[in-house]
């Protein structure tokens, strides 16, 4: 089944009603899995038991990355390929991206206060990322004033694209600048610094948010395209009573 | 006379014109600068540190509050329409009227920044360079803007909506133009540096900004 075969509502939503559940059985079982090996693995030795917080912040952070390069690809759909899914799956996309974007801030805030004696810092990292947070906050404002679904999602896509010159900004700010944040640890030229007994829980945490991501993401698109029919059926019913 | 130089003859006659667009920024930034002192206290040293910080921030909030009236007019009157229509391509059209808003918004800005920062006790050397950093970011901020502007024309709660889409998006101008200017002021940290820096900014803008604002024009009011 090609992608333009969901481009038909009813058929993607027979998919995603078949493929839900499993996908959320999944998601659970991965969590189990990886918060029980998160639990297990060692102590930092100069963070004691705070380390442990990592294990929800960095897959946090990936995921607010993954939702803007999820919907940037939805914004090419809407303007550029002209699928019709394609705003439906950038506006389910906004709101969960936003919301691991907040969990990366604020378990990084409560990460730095033991460790960095701060709460916050005007470091590139946490800068780049809090940038990140508002333009999903411009975009999430940008789909509800527009009474028009359509029009909206039009413009949301061009800012998506605009706005998408955030992300190689964020990956490499440790690098360019001379922050407090820790640099690259994971994703650097030769191979991961982290040992395998904090990697591999930190992997498996990290699927298991994007297990969770794609569950929400696809529940979300059955709830947008559920609305618009609602939305379509309501404005048939005031023609009718008017005629 | 050409096409383009005809559309920016019309936008400045119309802002200089007709509800005052032009000198109203200017005024903006001039009541921002002197809210500044009543709020951190009179102390001149401290105004000194923090002038140049709040000569962009009410450079950056004049050029937003402008922006409403870029395309929001064409649109009501129809003109949009026939500018994106016409056999001229829209980016130009966008470049043309960007480049006519800024002489009309953003140059009264740099123009008044010696009096401002008299206000604020800015270092007279340090002025040259402070006109100079405000000369070369203000048109980035008006090509940013273009592009929130383009995205809101049609939704009519415009506003503050606005102002949500630009700011994040002009912040590395906001961050290497106070750059700029507090190296001018304090030294040793040099000037050309986060000066250049700026100027790409600008550079990249102009040349980006009217792509992005002509694709959101012709996708939003489709």
């Amino acid at each position: 089944m090609a992608v333009i075969d969901l481009a038909n509502p009813t058929r993607f939503l027979n998919l995603v009603n078949r493929v839900l559940p499993w996908l959320a059985a999944a998601t659970a079982i991965l969590f189990a899995v990886g918060l029980y090996r998160a639990m297990g693995a060692p102590d930092d030795y100069q963070q004691g038991a705070t380390v442990k917080i990592m294990f929800l912040h960095v897959p946090a952070a990936w995921l607010g990355m993954l939702g803007w390069s999820v919907m940037s690809v939805a914004a090419l759909g809407t303007l550029v390929w002209r699928h019709p899914l394609a705003d439906v799956a950038g506006k389910a996309a906004a709101p969960i991206g936003a919301a691991f974007t907040f969990i990366c801030l604020v378990t990084g805030s409560l990460w730095g206060r033991p460790t960095w004696g701060t709460y916050w810092v005007w470091d590139a990292r946490l800068t780049s990322v809090l940038v990140l947070f508002l333009l999903y906050l411009g975009v999430l404002a940008l789909y509800w004033t527009a009474e028009d679904p359509g029009r909206g999602s039009r413009a949301a896509a061009v800012l998506t694209l605009v706005g998408a010159v955030n992300l190689p900004i964020i990956k490499f700010s440790v690098d360019w600048w001379n922050t407090l944040h820790q640099p690259a640890s994971i994703l650097r030229m030769g191979g991961s610094a982290i040992d395998p007994s904090i990697l591999t829980p930190l992997l498996i945490m990290a699927a298991a948010f994007t297990l969770l991501f794609f569950t929400l993401h696809l529940a979300a698109m059955r709830n947008e395209i559920l609305r618009r029919r609602v939305r379509a059926m309501r404005m048939t019913q005031a023609q009718e009573a008017r005629a | 006379m050409t096409a383009l130089s005809a559309l920016m003859l019309r936008d400045m006659r119309l802002a200089v014109r007709v509800g005052g667009g032009a000198l109203m920024g200017a005024l903006f930034f001039l009541i921002v600068v002197v809210m500044a002192p009543f709020a951190v206290g009179p102390d001149l040293k401290l105004l000194a540190r923090i002038g140049p910080a709040i000569l962009w921030l009410g450079a950056l909030l004049a050029s937003l509050l402008a922006l409403d009236r870029l395309f929001a007019t064409d649109y009501e009157d129809g003109s949009l329409d026939l500018l994106m229509t016409s056999p001229m391509p829209l980016e130009l059209t966008i470049a043309a009227k960007a480049a006519a808003h800024w002489l009309t918004t953003g140059l009264p800005l740099v123009l008044i920044a010696p009096l401002l920062g008299l206000m604020l006790n800015v270092e007279i050397s340090a002025t040259g360079a402070l006109m100079l950093t405000l000369a070369a970011g203000t048109p980035a901020l008006t090509v940013i803007g273009t592009i929130g502007a383009a995205l809101s024309v049609a939704l009519r709660r415009g506003g503050l909506l606005l102002a949500v889409l630009v700011l994040p998006l002009t912040i590395p101008v906001l961050i290497f133009g106070v750059a700029a200017a507090e190296a001018a002021i304090t030294g040793p940290a040099p000037f050309g540096q986060p000066f250049t820096i700026l100027c790409a900014l600008s550079l990249m803008s102009f040349v980006v900004g009217p792509f992005a604002a002509a694709a959101a024009l012709r996708h939003g009011l489709e």
